[in-house]
């Protein structure tokens, strides 16, 4: 079975080759099923590999399936390496991806390109996969920009729109910035082993030594690069934006997957990065800064969606923070966990808008709904269960992966922690404010409201029956909000259940439930200790563990009650929301003044100054000055036989006249 | 009449060929110069050819050499094709201009 592993990433990729070529034959739903199934697939076909894995010893964990040699000058095969680490984030991109286009199916119904949103999704599952499975930096790197490219291309998926192209441009431009960093690091690394494979590279390490400012310079590089791609200060102002591609593009690549591949790399080069304390520490303080900052601007957003990236970069600067601290495991439980209910979070925000499509002209805002647990319970309640999840409510699954970070922040620096516990605070605020906001209170959607059509419903007789036909339909006459199709509600129901048990993956009651810390910990690559799996779990004596959660929990369930408090009551608290923190601290603004605006006045200078005054001259003056020469020549071109034949003549004569007068001399 | 000529300059030589073929080509060249009649500027281009001809044969009693005469009977046979276009040309641009029609007629084509 371990043989068969690149069966995984090669069906999303043969999904991927069907829909480019007979995408737009097969049409709407066979398109969508196709993809899924592909997936789907593939995540079966992990669970094989995984369970084989399972069943051997802790120290032969680990394979590669050389597939062919790539680059041979650079000892850089098309390798797939299969360990613990690597086949859990295959097992939970694959499993949420299916999940995820089993809900696209539904959500993109009636698109005009259907199909091309299926062929980008599995491109993007190939990407990821090869993302996780590459056996050296060359093939991740791959992975990495066409995970980038697919990022961009879905992210502009509805390009007619002016604001999705530009943040499909800038969600590009801001990550090559991270690409540049980790292109440096590739190079400085082969400079200084010789080599770009992992093992091989942690083998020279441990062998030959490593320079301390060697191993700085070449970590914060790969630091650069992971702050690009998962959205980490100060390269996160592309995330929100990303937020204009279709809803389950956000859940798939914007909160559950991609993003975390600046984290799942950290830990993969973790060998390295023990050899570098300092990065380490930056590492740390940017995902607490980070994680704090996004949380603040999470309070006071209305956009559904813009919410929800705020948050999802909070998290991410929590899972930087776990790997900053050295508590990898936690940083990879936390992963796990945070894609379970982030998807979910995002697929029901996917749902509530799609629900509320045709009901206001303002769909995503917040403060236009209200009251959708009348109209879609099965979203609603699914939706509650991932606010309790990522709140840290024992026993949803966020509780256990941010207490086992806040433990570990804890060990290592108390004003880090102090800074986690403050952002779970806010975490479980601003998520309150949204449910709430979302599912209770008043129903705010009346008020300018979409009425087309001439049989006008009021909203008022609609809510005596929320069952109304509309349920199911697509919101072509729909006045109220209606819940979404079956094939919608499945995922969420599925990630809603993955959120509640998830994280009894990892639960610190004993030695004997740490799973997760167990099956990582055995991810040692042979023949060198540094390789070995660094960041077990913190050794806390047991009443201090249990204070400390109990410190989480007081601080997840303050949120709730404060959120509730301030927001059941009113959906307008202006105070609560300070235009500083509703335009994200002015962030954008100051970028676009720091290096829009000089960008454009060079780009300006360069078009209408440079290439228009001076290239243009150049080659405008040539051709003037040829003009004027011609003209003046031309005249000897006067068409009358005998003014050329006194030319013949006067030529012949002149030759003539030269050799007599050469002979002669 | 020839007789007396001859006895006059005595027995000709190749110097005297080549005068004769010299005032036959500057005769010519003048003659396509100044005249716009297109007939008589082909006829003078012909007393041209032939004035090179005249040469070509002299040099080659001269020198003992065969080639040049071969050389006339080539540049004749071209002459003869030559003016097959030259009066299809020269027919036409008749034909375009009834009254009058001189070489500076054909200057169309000019820069």
């Amino acid at each position: 079975m371990l043989d068969l592993v690149w069966i995984i990433p090669a069906l999303p990729l043969v999904g991927f080759c069907i829909l480019l070529l007979v995408g737009k034959r097969i049409g709407e739903p066979l398109s969508g099923y196709l993809a899924t199934a592909m997936v789907a697939g593939s995540f079966l076909a992990a669970i094989g590999v995984f369970l084989s894995l399972v069943g051997k010893s802790e120290s032969e964990r680990a394979f590669t399936k050389t597939m062919f040699s790539w680059i041979p000058s650079l000892g850089v095969n098309a390798a797939l390496l299969v360990n613990p680490l690597s086949i859990i984030m295959v097992l939970f991109v694959t499993g949420i991806a299916t999940l995820i286009h089993l809900f696209a199916i539904g959500y993109m119904h009636g698109d005009p390109r259907f199909p091309r949103f299926f062929t980008y999704l599995n491109l993007f599952v190939f990407s990821m996969l090869m993302l996780v499975l590459a056996d050296n930096f060359v093939l991740m790197f791959l992975g990495w920009e066409g995970v980038g490219a697919c990022s961009y291309l879905l992210i502009s998926f509805w390009f007619e729109k002016n604001s999705a192209a530009s943040a499909g441009k800038k969600a590009f431009v801001v990550n090559r910035i991270g690409d540049f960093g980790l292109m440096g690091a590739m190079f400085l690394i082969f400079q200084h082993t010789g080599s770009l494979q992992y093992n091989q590279v942690f083998r020279v390490i441990e062998e030959k030594g490593m320079s301390t400012g060697t191993a700085t310079a070449i970590c914060a590089l790969l630091f650069v690069g992971a702050c690009g791609k998962s959205a980490q200060l100060p390269l996160y102002v592309w995330l929100p934006d990303a937020m204009e591609g279709p809803t389950p593009v956000s859940a798939l690549i914007h909160a559950a997957t991609m993003v975390t591949a600046g984290v799942y790399l950290m830990v993969r080069v973790h060998p390295l990065l023990e050899l570098a304390p300092n990065v380490l520490k930056v590492v740390a303080w940017v995902g607490a800064l980070t994680a704090l900052f996004a949380a603040t601007i999470a309070t006071s957003q209305n956009d559904i969606k813009r919410v929800l990236a705020y948050s999802t970069i909070s998290q991410l600067g929590y899972m930087f923070l776990a790997v900053g601290v050295g508590a990898n495991i936690a940083a990879i439980f936390h992963m796990v966990t945070h894609a379970f209910f982030k998807a979910l979070m995002f697929l029901g925000a996917g749902s509530v808008i799609h629900g509320m499509h045709g009901v206001t002209d303002d769909e995503q805002n917040m403060k236009r709904m209200g009251n959708l647990r009348k109209f879609m319970p099965v979203t609603a309640i699914t939706f509650l269960i991932g606010w309790l999840a990522i709140a840290g409510v024992p026993p949803f699954a966020g509780f256990w992966s941010k207490d086992e970070i806040l433990l570990g922040a804890y060990q290592s620096n108390k004003l880090l922690w102090l800074i986690g516990l403050v952002t779970a605070l806010m975490t479980a605020y601003y998520m309150t404010r949204q449910i709430v906001l979302v599912f209770f209170g008043k129903e705010r959607f009346g008020v300018g409201a979409v009425s087309a059509s001439a049989d006008v419903h009021t909203v008022a007789a609609h809510v005596e029956d929320p069952q109304s036909s509309d349920v199911g339909h697509d919101g072509h006459d729909a006045h109220t909000p209606h819940e979404s199709p079956i094939l919608m509600l499945l995922p969420l129901v599925a990630l809603a259940g993955l959120s509640i048990v998830g994280g009894f993956m990892n639960t610190p009651f004993s030695a004997k439930f740490e799973f997760l810390a167990k099956w990582l910990e055995s991810a040692k690559i042979p023949g060198t200790e540094l390789g070995a799996f660094v960041g077990e779990s913190p050794h806390v004596a047991g009443g201090t563990k249990f204070v400390l959660a109990l410190i989480a929990i007081a601080c997840g369930l303050a949120g709730i009650a404060i959120g509730w408090k301030l927001w059941s009551r009113s959906a307008d608290n202006p105070q609560l929301e300070p235009a500083l923190l509703q335009k994200a601290y002015g962030v954008d603004n100051v970028y676009s003044n720091l290096f829009e605006k000089p960008g454009h006045a060079l780009a300006n200078f360069a078009a209408f100054t440079f290439d228009k005054k001076l290239i243009d001259g150049i080659v405008n003056g040539f051709g003037r000055v040829l003009t004027g020469v011609g003209g003046v020549v031309r005249r000897v071109q006067n068409g009358y036989v005998r003014s050329y034949a006194v030319g013949l003549l006067g030529g012949a004569v002149a030759i003539l006249a030269y050799l007599i007068v050469k002979t002669a001399a | 009449m020839i007789g007396v000529v001859l006895a006059a300059i005595g027995k000709p030589n190749a110097a005297a060929y080549l005068s004769v073929a010299a005032v036959l080509f500057t005769m010519g060249a003048a003659g396509l110069l100044l005249k716009r009649n297109v007939l008589v500027m082909f006829m003078c281009l012909e007393l041209m050819l032939n004035a090179v001809n005249l040469t070509f044969v002299t040099f080659s009693r001269e020198l003992n050499d065969i080639g040049g005469q071969v050389i006339v009977f080539f540049s004749m046979v071209v002459a003869a094709a030559e003016v097959v276009v030259g009066l299809g040309i020269i027919v036409s641009i008749f034909r375009r201009r009834k009254i009058g029609a001189t070489a500076d007629s054909a200057s169309l084509l000019k820069g």
